[in-house]
């Protein structure tokens, strides 16, 4: 090689990281600026808008200890959420696992048709179909009630697609030896599937946590009252027309996203996984 | 494959209870593992669905409703309603000619021999995915305000120009509107089309190398063919997305009500219909006419593809 061409190849490689960089920065920034807004006053974010300038004498913890007050109903918002982000998520892994294990594994009459409506089911935006579960859900008592939200979408489509995938790549043999032995088909699948399955439930935890955590249009159409809102409808809830409370809005915004901050540093392989599960073709 | 019940010596006695036999029994299992699934798509998918339909037909009061065919329909066609369709469309055509380029060159450089610290800038860029639209919102929302000190504003200050009401005029809200999903959007997009260049085999850009091919000619005949499968699906759920698109524009202007509709979408329209205005026979027949859309869209789009040749 070349002395030039090594130089070129020098050149393109720092060209890259200035790129990333730049495009790092542009990722980072806006929760970066929230970060120190929520220091900050909320007057000063009136009368400035929202930057990065950092002036001591303005920076306090009077947000948060306003959120952790009697006067704010953010602990009981995060509470719900907490509440209802794990129930979805254990009882959606829990029956999606079946579901799908069970379509990979057995062979029986109807097996394509179940799974092609598995995937119609994921091909149908579902905010078309709001309304009518808006109707059903006050028909079953559902509305302003947490098994509202966590019902209707529990058994999904993607975690279905995904450990039916995973499952049909992994060995058989287990089994029929698990059957000689005398196993249930129902301990086969706890004792012996779940186990080989968890990196497939560590992908789709995250992604099923994280989906129900953020979730929005549909909890804020199930919950009506503000003592069982969560963390998303309950900020939404602060951004009126008559004037926008920004001290809560934006230190709730803060300490609704530094757990899945703090989460992913520790588990980035699975939350990239489970965030790119769709792309795993059949 | 049907084995016989195994019955652990000693209890062969025993006749197995019903309860025992189903525990065993392989034709059964399949089906008690899939009810849930068929319980849960029954209720809250296929009835819903139907739902819609026929109360798109329908004129839905408290108390009582009335089936008036095609009215629905025909009060579709309102200024209004055009507009979202507008936006919605505009949005869409806006995400995919940028969230689909991008990503793509910038997978090809992470997963180049150049790049350093490629998991490092993978990791950062994707970490705006795990922020709600709901707090994304919160931030855009006041980063493009109007006054002079907003982030957004003190940025074009910097290159001269004046300061902008980026959520009152019609082509600054919309671009608003696609760079928060660029900014929320584009570390997945990457990370789907880095999983599809994982897979291309090293080997095939060697031979190609022996046989004189530049790194143009590597990139158009062998990358994007073998990236063509992880396209379609990019491109199937950004069309999905960009036309169910409703939080974004619901935060930007707190609560759904962007001056002159400028950022109201489809769902928005929706929402604004059919639940806050309870007129749930309009509201049905929007949504029946979103389904129309993406179906028709994807339809082409897979169609154009080819995807519909290669049957497994």
């Amino acid at each position: 090689m070349s002395a030039g061409n090594v130089l070129e190849r020098r050149l393109a490689s720092v060209g890259l990281v200035v790129l990333f960089a730049l495009l790092g920065l542009f990722a980072v920034s806006p929760i970066a600026t929230l970060i120190v807004a929520s220091f900050k006053p909320a007057q000063e974010m009136m009368r400035y808008g929202l930057n990065l300038r950092l002036d001591p004498e303005l920076l306090s913890l009077k947000n948060y200890a306003y959120l952790f007050s009697d006067e704010s109903l953010y602990l009981i918002w995060y509470r719900n959420s907490l509440i209802i982000s794990a129930l979805f998520t254990v009882l959606c892994l829990f029956f999606s696992s079946m579901v799908g294990y069970a379509l990979a594994v057995y062979r029986f009459r109807f097996r394509n048709a179940l799974l092609t409506l598995v995937l119609v089911t994921m091909m149908i935006p579902l905010e078309i179909i709001i309304l009518p579960l808006y109707k059903l859900s006050i028909s079953l008592k559902l509305i302003n009630n947490m098994w509202g939200v966590i019902l209707p979408f529990m058994v999904a489509p993607l975690p279905i697609f995904f450990f039916r995938q995973y499952a049909g790549g992994l060995p058989k043999d287990y089994l029929d030896a698990a059957r000689v032995d005398g196993c249930t088909e129902f301990g086969i699948f706890f004792r012996i599937m779940v186990p080989l399955m968890a990196p497939a439930f560590s992908s789709m935890l995250i992604l099923q946590a994280l989906f129900s955590w953020n979730n929005f249009l549909w909890p804020l159409i199930v919950l009506r009252t503000n003592e069982q809102l969560t963390i998303p409808i309950g900020l939404a809830t602060l951004l009126t027309p008559y004037g926008n409370n920004y001290d809560m809005l934006i230190s709730g915004a803060v300490l609704a996203i530094v757990p899945i901050l703090i989460v992913f540093l520790f588990f980035q392989k699975y939350f990239i996984e489970g965030m790119t599960a769709g792309g795993i073709k059949g | 494959m049907s084995h016989p019940v195994p019955i652990p010596e000693g209890r062969a006695a025993v006749r197995p209870s019903r309860l025992r036999r189903l525990a065993y029994s392989q034709s059964a299992a399949p089906w008690l593992f899939v009810l849930p699934f068929i319980l849960s798509f029954a209720v809250f998918f296929a009835y819903p669905v139907l739902s819609a339909l026929n109360m798109s037909f329908q004129e839905v009061l408290p108390g009582q409703v009335r089936y008036i065919g095609l009215e629905n329909y025909r009060d579709l066609w309102n200024p209004t309603f055009r507009k979202a369709l507008l936006n919605s469309t505009e949005y869409t055509v806006w995400t995919l000619l940028v969230l689909i380029p991008l990503p793509l060159a910038l997978a090809v450089f992470l997963n180049s021999k150049l790049m350093a610290w490629s998991n490092f800038f993978r990791s950062t860029l994707f970490i705006p995915a795990l922020v709600s639209v709901v707090v994304a919102g919160t931030v855009f929302r006041l980063a493009f305000g109007e006054l002079e000190g907003a982030l957004m504003n003190s940025i074009i200050a910097a290159f001269g120009f004046e300061p902008q009401k980026w959520l009152r005029q019609e082509g600054l809200a919309m671009f608003t509107l696609v760079l928060l999903a660029t900014w929320r959007w584009m570390g997945v997009n990457v990370l789907y089309f880095l999983a599809g260049l994982q897979n291309i085999p090293r080997e095939l850009y060697e031979s190609a190398e022996i046989d004189g091919a530049n790194t143009w000619n590597k990139f158009t005949r062998i990358t994007m063919p073998l990236l063509k499968p992880i396209t379609i699906y990019v491109l199937t759920i950004s069309i999905y997305g960009g036309y169910a698109m409703f939080t974004e524009s619901y935060m930007l202007w707190a609560g759904n009500r962007s001056p002159n509709d400028i950022g109201l979408t489809i769902v928005g329209y929706l929402y604004r219909n059919g639940l806050e205005q309870a007129n749930l026979g309009l509201g049905s027949a929007v949504g029946i006419v979103l389904l129309i859309i993406t179906f028709t869209i994807t339809m082409i789009q897979l169609r154009l593809t080819g995807m519909f040749r290669r049957e497994d």
